[in-house]
């Protein structure tokens, strides 16, 4: 059988076990599930979105993720304090996002690595100068720059991946989908540690509901998860347990950072956008870390 | 259809959708069949557009912005997107006086009776971005007339970021609605707007 296609049955069963198990622990227990339920369905319509635009071919899946990072950009902008004249660099920072996926689109990866990190990094102060508004300068070139570097820069490592050629039988999309899967994963299952174990909070001012416990079970699973799902990589078995370890560890950096915005701005979630997980933000705060990581540890390895 | 509903399906849903993305909170209170008096903030042209989006197409041809005559009659292109295309109730902002029998709102009234849904704009026109300006009393001038028709406050957020006063540039923002649950006029016409206005000095 085809990797993706099994990795397409392993996906859909454990979304069905889900479903399954919330719905009969909602029929016995008497507690409202609607918020954990309504958070299986949404995984549901996510992956089925992310799946078909992913495997639909390269303008496709460059289109989806490019999509992904504008509308997590605009969920920051609209987040954080700013001044009215900052409108016109977080404009321009917007057009950035098209030419740094047009960059993985034609695999110039020169480019791609340095678009934002310099070429933008080196404009949009220019752009603030034209406007002549001195007072904030400094803060709001920092805030611009820093959304850009996560939301877009890291992002866009997916599709840089996406686009690198087979290895020991192992193509760009299934790492890409490796990378992705077990990034959620890596988030559950700290989720579900934390649920059962969790006692001792790891980061009490940042996210009150993480745990130690939680952090531990994560690390200890997913190399073990990674393990399962080496068939879509061109690792060895070392290879693959330590790429877990990477997303175990990048995985929940990326989420308590992201948090910190929601803490510094004093809200919870970051939008309403998916049902039961809050905005866009809440969803790939993780991979805003896996991504370059994973990414670099390939291309170093393999490229 | 009619060109409103052309408009707002082919035109500024999607425009909404792709370029700001609209949060709607307590959208169950606009879920009416009968007449009914929304009241919200006003800092961008995009309030209208985003307010008139949350009702289904059905209903939009019945949803009337109270908008300045003088302004936006003005030209004949004016004149065509303001009446044809959203539909505004004009008011003249000069000539706001009685002549003659009839009340100068009458028409806003006439417009209730017939089981329109209104959207006033209380601080007469847009403000610099954040600013609520002070409410004027017309509408509750209107809900005293009309003491069943229900007051539904909207508050209104980031429309001053995507596109504030005097800015022809539309930057990516979400706007955050927030329908409120509805008032029924009591008191006098001074308290009942003092105590709608208050409302949009909560938390924000």
């Amino acid at each position: 059988m085809n990797s993706i296609t099994l990795l397409l049955i392993l996906v859909a069963s454990l979304l069905a076990l889900s479903s399954l198990i919330t719905y009969v622990m909602q029929k016995r227990s008497s507690k409202d599930l609607t918020e954990l339920r309504s958070r299986v369905r949404s995984w549901w319509v996510m992956a089925a979105i992310f799946f078909s635009m992913i495997l639909a071919g390269k303008a496709a899946a460059l289109i989806l993720l490019a999509t992904i990072s504008y509308l997590a950009l605009k969920e920051y902008f609209t987040m954080i304090p700013i001044r009215q004249v900052d409108r016109r660099i977080i404009f321009w920072s917007y057009l950035a996002i098209v030419p740094q996926f047009w960059w993985a689109y034609i695999e110039w990866y020169e480019m791609f690595i340095i678009w934002i990190p310099v070429y933008v990094f080196l404009l949009l102060p220019f752009r603030q100068v034209l406007t002549g508004r001195t007072d904030g300068f400094v803060e709001s070139t920092g805030k611009v720059q820093w959304g850009l570097m996560l939301f877009v820069f890291s992002i866009s490592h997916l599709a840089f991946l996406y686009t690198l050629p087979e290895r020991n039988g192992a193509t760009g999309v299934e790492m890409l989908l490796f990378l992705v899967v077990l990034t959620e994963l890596n988030d559950i299952f700290q989720y579900l540690f934390g649920k059962r174990f969790g006692k001792r909070r790891i980061v009490p001012t940042v996210s009150p509901n993480k745990s130690v416990e939680g952090f531990a079970g994560a690390v200890a699973v997913t190399p073990i998860a990674a393990a399962a799902l080496g068939f879509l990589t061109p690792f060895t078995l070392f290879e693959t347990l330590f790429a877990g370890l990477i997303i175990a560890v990048a995985g929940f950096i990326g989420d308590v950072v992201v948090s910190m915005i929601k803490r510094d701005v004093g809200i919870k979630d970051s939008g309403t956008l998916i049902p039961g997980h809050g905005g866009i933000l809440d969803r790939i705060d993780s991979l805003t870390y896996t991504a370059p990581l994973f990414f670099h540890y390939v291309y170093y390895l393999y490229y | 259809m009619t060109p409103k509903q052309l408009f707002f399906s082919l035109l500024v849903r999607p425009s909404l959708m792709l370029l700001s993305g609209i949060r709607v909170k307590g959208r169950e209170h606009l879920a009416l069949t009968g007449p009914a008096i929304i009241v919200a903030n006003h800092n961008s042209h995009l309030d209208t557009m985003a307010l008139l989006s949350l009702f289904e197409l059905n209903r939009i041809d019945r949803v009337r912005p109270v908008a300045a005559g003088d302004y936006f009659l003005a030209t004949p292109l004016k004149k065509f997107i303001s009446e044809k295309l959203i539909g505004i109730l004009p008011v003249d902002r000069k000539k706001i006086r009685k002549t003659g029998s009839k009340h100068p709102l009458h028409h806003l009234s006439e417009a209730l009776e017939r089981g329109e849904i209104l959207i006033i704009f209380p601080e007469g026109s847009r403000g610099a971005p954040g600013e609520i300006k002070p409410f004027k009393r017309g509408f509750a001038h209107l809900a005293k007339a009309h003491p069943n028709v229900p007051v539904i406050p909207v508050k209104i957020r980031g429309t001053d970021r995507a596109l504030p006063k005097d800015e022809a540039l539309w930057v990516p923002f979400i706007i955050d609605i927030r329908v409120e649950n509805p008032y029924y006029f009591e008191g006098d016409v001074r308290d009942f707007t003092k105590k709608i206005e208050e409302l949009f000095h909560d938390d924000r």
